[in-house]
C-alpha cells in the first residue's frame, strides 16, 4: 500500500515537473517603473568583495527598503542560481561575456532607461559594447584588467624579466617564485590566460570557434595544474601580500585594494604581461523574472550617480566607467597604472567574447584541469 | 574491574602519551583560535597586545546578526517539528506493528548516511521543480530560510527517531505492560511511565537536531537564496574570504555556544540513579 | 487467533500508523521524492547552453563516470578517505583502550573532555586549523623562529587529510571505547594466561572481541571523508578535487546538473553498499 502510494506521488511530481520544465520565463518588456520607485526590499547578487557597505546603508536609509546582499564568485555560479538555482534574484552584476548569454538565453529584462537617468554619465566608449549593442539590458558597473600580482622578490629571483604569462604556464619561470603561484579559479580568465601564452588572439579564437586552440590550451592548463598552489579567484591579493603565494593570476582591482590595506606597494606589483592581457567590464542587469523591478532600478540609478560612482571606485579600486564620476574619484587611484593603464597597454588588451558551444568546452576542460 | 588488568609499564606510558598527544591535538588549534580573537592588531596572525575590540565589531555587523537570526530561528522550527516527528515515529515503529514498518525503519536511516553534499544537490532540484510547478499555477515560491528549514527537518527527523529508538531498546517493556494494567488506557500509561522513561532520550535527540542543525553549513548553502543566509553560511563565505580577527571573535562565541550545549546535554542524560553517565 | 486478538493487532496496527505517518509522509514528499528528482535528473539532457533539460532520457552523464578524470577523482577520495579512516584507526584505538581502562571518575571527566569538540561547531574547527596551518600562522610563525624555515602545508592534500582526521576522529573513538569498555575482560584475563606475551594475547583476544567497534568506527570515518566537501574546500585550495567538491561544482560553475546527479547517484550507491556491509558483519556476529 504505502510503496504503490510513494510510487505514485514521486511519479506525479516528476511527470508534473517535466512538464512544468517546458515553460519558458517571459520575456516581456521594460518595467513600467518612475524615477527613484521602489517595490519592495532588494535582492542583490554581486560578487564577492565588489561593494562599498556605506553605499547599500545610503540607499537602504534614503528609499526606506531593505538591500539583501548575497555574493558569488563566478559568473556561472552566478548564472547556475539565476537560472535554475530556485533564487529569485532583483539585479545581478554578469561580466561582458555573460551579460551576453543571460541575454540570449532571455534570462534579463530591457531596462527603462527613463528611470535610469544617470545612465547618461557612463563614458561614451563604455555605451553600446558588442555583448549588448543597443545598449538595452545593461549599464555598466565597473571595469579592470586581468593580469599578475607577483612579489618583487620572485622578480629579482628571476632577474626582473619583462612581465610574462610564461610566469604561470612556463615550469622553468614558476619553478624560480618563492611560494609558487595561485590562477584564478574561473574558467574563462584561465583560458583567456593560457591563450594569450599561447599566442593566440582570444577574439579570434572565440569568434572562429577554434576547437583545436582551445583544446591546447586546456591541455597546457592540465600541465600546469600540479604545480599551482591553488584556484581562487576570492582571496588571491591577500594571499600574495601574506606570502601565501609568490604570484597569482588575478583582477586589478583586488590586487590594488590588498596593497593598499596591507601597505605592501614597495612588496609586491601588479604587472600585465607582455602577450597582452585580458580586460573587462562589469554590468548591472536585472533578471526577468525579478520580484521587485522598480528597486533594482533605482539602484542602478543610485550607483550610476556621479558622487556615488566614485564613492564605489574609492573603496573598491576599480575602475569606473562613469565619466562624471571622475571628479570624485581619489588622484591616486586615477594615477595607478595598475588600475588605470596607460593607453599603450591597452591596446594590447583584449575583451572574452561569448563563445557558444566552446564556453561548454571551456568549463568542462577547466574542471579536468582542476582535477 | 578493569583498572586491575595487568599492562606492561612502557605500554600504559604509550598509552598515556598517546592520550595527551590527541587532546592536545583536538584543544590546541581551538585555543589558539579564541587567544587570538583577543588580538589587538587588525594582521590576524601578528600579536598586537590584548584587546576585545572585535567583539563589539560582531555584534555591530549587521550581516552577522540578520544571520545569526535566521539561524536561530532555522534550528528552532527544525529542531521543534523534527523532535515531535521523530520520537513518534520511534514510538511507532519500536512498539506497534503494522504494514509499511520494516520499509519505514529502513527508510528512516537513509537521510543519517547519506552525505551533505548529495542531500544539498537533491533538496536545491526538488526546489527547483517545485517552484517550476508552483509557477505554472501562478503564485511564485523561492529559496530562502523556510527551504533551509525544511530540509534540515527531513534529516532531523531521522537522528531524532534513532536516538529515541535506543533508549526505547533499552527500556523493560513489562514496567509499561504492568503501567497499562494499573491505568487501563494506553495514553495514561504513555504519559505517566514511557514519556518519562523516554523523556532523556528525546531530550538528547532534540539536542542533537538542534546541534545539527546549527552545525549545517552544505545543506543551508545550496538552498538558501537570497537574505537565507545562516550564521555558518555566513562563516565559511568569510572563511574562503581569508582570515580575519573578527572571524576569529565569531569563532569564539560559537565555541562558547556550543559547549554550553554540551554541558547542558551532558546534565540532562545524567542517570540520577547511578554516578555513571 | 481469536477474535480479540484479531481486533487489538487491528487497533495496534491503527495506532501505530497513526504515529508513523506524518514522519513517514514528511520523509517520503522531502526526501524519498528528492531523490528520484536527482535519479531523474541523472538521465536527463544537458543543452547546448548547459541548461538541464527533463526529457530525452539518455545515459550520457553515466557513459561519463568511466572517463580518467572521474575515475582519478573517485580513486582519490577514496584513497584519501582510506588514510583518514586507518590514521583515526590507529591513533583512536590505544586513546580508546586508555580511556575505557580508567577508574570510573577518570573516565567521565575525560569523555566530557572527547565530546566538548565533537559538539562543537565543525567549521569553527577546520577554520582553527586553516588559522594554525597559514603560511604566516602559529606553526610557520614556530617553526621559523626556531630556525626550521616556512611551515608549508595548506592546500596540499596533507592538509584536508589532516582536517578530515580532525574532523571525523571521535566518530572512530566512540564506538571503539564503547566496544572495549563492553568487552569481557575476563577472557582477555585468561589470555593473558594462556599465550606468552601481551601482543599475541592481544591479537588473538581484544581485537577480535572489539571488532565491531573497528568496523562501526571506520564507517563512520570513512563515510564522511568519502563525500567531505567543507574540508578540501577550505584546506585544499580547490586543487585537491574530492567527490563531494567535484559534485557540488556541477550544480555550480561548471553547470552540468545531469552530470553531478549521476555522481550523486553513484555516492548514495556506495554509501548503501557500505551499510549493508556493516549491517552484514553485525549480524553474523550474533
Amino acid at each position: 500500500m504505502k510503496y504503490r502510494f510513494v510510487a505514485g506521488l514521486s511519479a506525479m511530481v516528476i511527470v508534473a515537473a517535466a512538464c512544468g520544465g517546458g515553460d519558458s520565463e517571459s520575456s516581456g518588456g521594460a518595467a513600467e517603473c518612475e524615477v527613484g520607485e521602489t517595490d519592495g526590499d532588494l535582492a542583490f547578487y554581486n560578487w564577492t568583495d565588489y561593494m562599498a557597505p556605506e553605499l547599500l546603508e545610503q540607499f537602504e536609509e534614503e528609499y526606506g527598503v531593505k538591500v539583501e546582499y548575497t555574493q558569488y564568485d563566478s559568473n556561472e555560479q552566478m548564472l547556475a542560481q539565476v537560472d535554475a538555482g530556485g533564487a529569485i534574484y532583483d539585479l545581478v552584476v554578469p561580466s561582458d561575456y555573460m551579460l551576453d548569454t543571460m541575454i540570449q538565453e532571455e534570462l534579463v529584462m530591457p531596462l527603462n532607461f527613463d528611470a535610469i537617468p544617470n545612465a547618461k554619465n557612463i563614458a561614451s566608449e563604455w555605451q553600446s559594447p558588442p555583448f549588448d549593442p543597443e545598449n538595452k539590458y545593461h549599464v555598466a558597473y565597473q571595469w579592470g584588467t586581468t593580469g599578475i600580482g607577483i612579489s618583487i622578490d620572485a622578480l629579482e629571483a628571476m632577474g626582473n624579466p619583462e612581465p610574462t604569462w610564461g610566469f604561470i604556464f612556463d615550469p622553468e619561470l614558476s619553478s624560480q617564485i618563492p611560494g609558487g603561484v595561485s590562477m584564478l579559479d574561473d574558467s574563462n580568465e584561465a583560458f583567456a590566460a593560457a591563450l594569450k601564452y599561447l599566442g593566440y588572439s582570444i577574439d579570434e579564437v572565440m569568434t572562429s570557434g577554434n576547437e583545436e586552440a582551445i583544446r591546447e590550451a586546456g591541455e597546457l592548463l592540465k600541465q600546469t595544474t600540479p604545480n599551482l598552489v591553488k584556484f581562487d579567484s576570492v582571496t588571491f591579493g591577500d594571499d600574495l601580500v601574506n606570502g601565501e603565494v609568490g604570484a597569482a593570476h588575478g583582477w586589478s582591482g583586488g590586487f590594488a585594494l590588498s596593497f593598499l590595506e596591507a601597505d605592501a606597494y614597495d612588496r609586491d606589483v601588479y604587472v600585465i604581461p607582455k602577450e597582452g592581457g585580458v580586460r573587462w567590464v562589469d554590468t548591472m542587469a536585472i533578471p526577468a523574472n525579478a520580484a521587485h523591478p522598480c528597486t533594482a532600478h533605482t539602484m542602478i540609478n543610485f550607483l550610476t550617480d556621479a558622487e556615488n560612482g566614485g564613492a564605489l571606485t574609492n573603496y573598491i579600486y576599480y575602475a569606473s566607467p562613469n565619466e562624471a564620476a571622475t571628479p570624485f574619484i581619489l588622484p591616486e587611484i586615477l594615477e595607478d597604472p595598475g588600475i588605470y593603464p596607460p593607453p599603450e597597454v591597452m591596446a594590447q588588451l583584449e575583451f572574452v567574447p561569448q563563445a557558444g558551444e566552446l564556453q561548454l568546452l571551456m568549463q568542462d576542460l577547466f574542471s579536468e584541469a582542476k582535477g | 574491574m578493569s583498572q586491575t588488568l595487568r599492562t606492561g609499564k612502557w605500554i600504559d606510558r604509550f598509552l598515556r602519551l598517546n592520550a595527551w598527544l590527541i587532546f592536545a591535538f583536538f584543544y590546541i588549534p581551538i585555543f589558539v583560535l579564541v587567544i587570538f580573537s583577543f588580538n589587538g592588531s587588525s594582521r590576524v596572525t601578528v600579536w598586537g597586545g590584548f584587546s576585545t575590540r572585535w567583539y563589539p565589531a560582531v555584534f555591530e555587523n549587521q550581516q552577522i546578526l540578520s544571520a545569526l537570526k535566521n539561524s536561530l530561528i532555522v534550528a528552532g522550527i527544525s529542531t521543534v517539528v523534527s523532535t515531535i516527528l521523530g520520537t513518534s515515529v520511534a514510538i511507532a515503529i519500536d512498539r506497534y506493528r503494522f504494514k509499511g514498518r520494516k520499509a519505514l525503519d529502513g527508510a528512516i536511516y537513509l537521510p543519517v548516511i547519506i552525505p551533505d553534499v548529495t542531500m544539498a544537490v537533491m533538496m536545491l532540484a526538488f526546489f527547483a521543480q517545485v517552484f517550476r510547478l508552483i509557477d505554472s499555477f501562478g503564485p511564485r515560491f523561492q529559496l530562502g530560510i523556510y527551504t533551509i528549514a525544511i530540509s534540515h527537518i527531513a534529516f532531523n527527523i531521522s537522528f531524532v527517531a534513532v536516538v529515541v529508538k535506543a533508549r526505547l531498546g533499552q527500556l523493560d517493556p513489562s514496567l509499561e505492560e504492568a503501567a497499562r494494567d494499573l491505568y487501563a488506557s494506553g495514553w495514561l500509561a504513555f504519559r505517566r511511565v514511557t514519556l518519562p522513561l523516554i523523556l532523556p532520550g528525546v531530550l538528547a535527540g532534540a539536542l542533537l537536531a538542534l546541534a545539527l542543525s546549527l552545525d549545517d553549513v552544505v545543506i543551508s548553502g545550496f538552498v538558501n537564496g537570497s537574505g537565507g543566509t545562516t550564521l555558518p553560511v555566513y562563516v565559511f563565505g568569510a572563511i574562503r574570504r581569508g582570515v580575519s580577527p573578527e572571524l576569529n571573535a565569531i569563532s569564539t562565541l560559537m565555541l562558547l555556544a556550543s559547549t554550553v550545549l554540551v554541558l547542558t546535554s551532558l546534565f540532562l542524560q545524567r542517570d540520577p540513579k547511578s554516578k555513571q553517565p | 487467533m481469536t477474535s480479540l486478538d484479531h481486533a487489538a493487532a487491528h487497533s495496534q496496527a491503527r495506532k501505530g500508523r497513526l504515529l508513523a505517518t506524518p514522519a513517514g509522509l514528511y520523509i517520503v514528499l522531502f526526501f524519498i521524492v528528492p531523490l528520484l528528482i536527482i535519479l531523474a535528473y541523472s538521465f536527463a539532457t544537458r543543452t547546448a547552453t548547459g541548461r538541464t533539460e527533463l526529457s530525452g532520457w539518455n545515459l550520457e552523464s553515466y557513459d561519463k563516470l568511466f572517463t580518467g578524470l572521474v575515475m582519478r577523482t573517485v580513486w582519490r577520495s577514496f584513497w584519501m578517505a582510506a588514510v583518514t579512516t586507518v590514521m583515526c584507526l590507529i591513533v583512536a584505538y590505544p586513546f580508546a583502550y586508555y580511556l575505557a581502562t580508567r577508574a570510573a571518575k577518570v573516565r567521565n571527566v575525560l569523555l566530557v573532555l572527547v565530546m566538548i569538540p565533537f559538539w562543537t561547531n565543525g567549521l569553527i574547527r577546520i577554520f582553527a586549523i586553516r588559522f594554525m596551518l597559514g603560511s604566516d600562522g602559529p606553526i610557520s610563525q614556530a617553526s621559523e623562529s626556531l630556525g626550521f624555515g616556512e611551515f608549508r602545508i595548506l592546500f596540499t592534500p596533507t592538509a584536508v587529510v589532516l582536517g578530515m582526521l580532525y574532523s571525523f576522529l571521535t566518530f572512530m573513538i566512540l564506538p571503539l571505547y564503547v566496544a572495549i569498555e563492553r568487552m569481557d575482560w575476563k577472557l582477555v584475563e585468561a589470555a593473558r594466561d594462556l599465550y606468552a606475551d601481551g601482543f599475541t594475547a592481544f591479537r588473538k583476544v581484544t581485537l577480535p572481541l572489539t571488532k565491531s567497534g573497528i568496523i562501526a568506527g571506520s564507517i563512520l570515518v570513512f563515510v564522511p571523508s568519502f563525500g567531505s566537501y567543507v574540508v578540501p574546500e577550505i584546506l585544499g585550495g580547490a586543487k585537491t578535487l574530492l567527490l563531494g567538491s567535484y559534485i557540488a561544482r556541477q550544480f555550480g560553475q561548471a553547470r552540468n546538473f545531469p552530470f553531478g546527479a549521476a555522481l550523486s547517484v553513484v555516492l548514495i550507491v556506495a554509501m548503501l553498499i557500505a551499510v549493508v556491509i556493516n549491517q552484514r558483519t553485525e549480524a553474523s556476529e550474533l
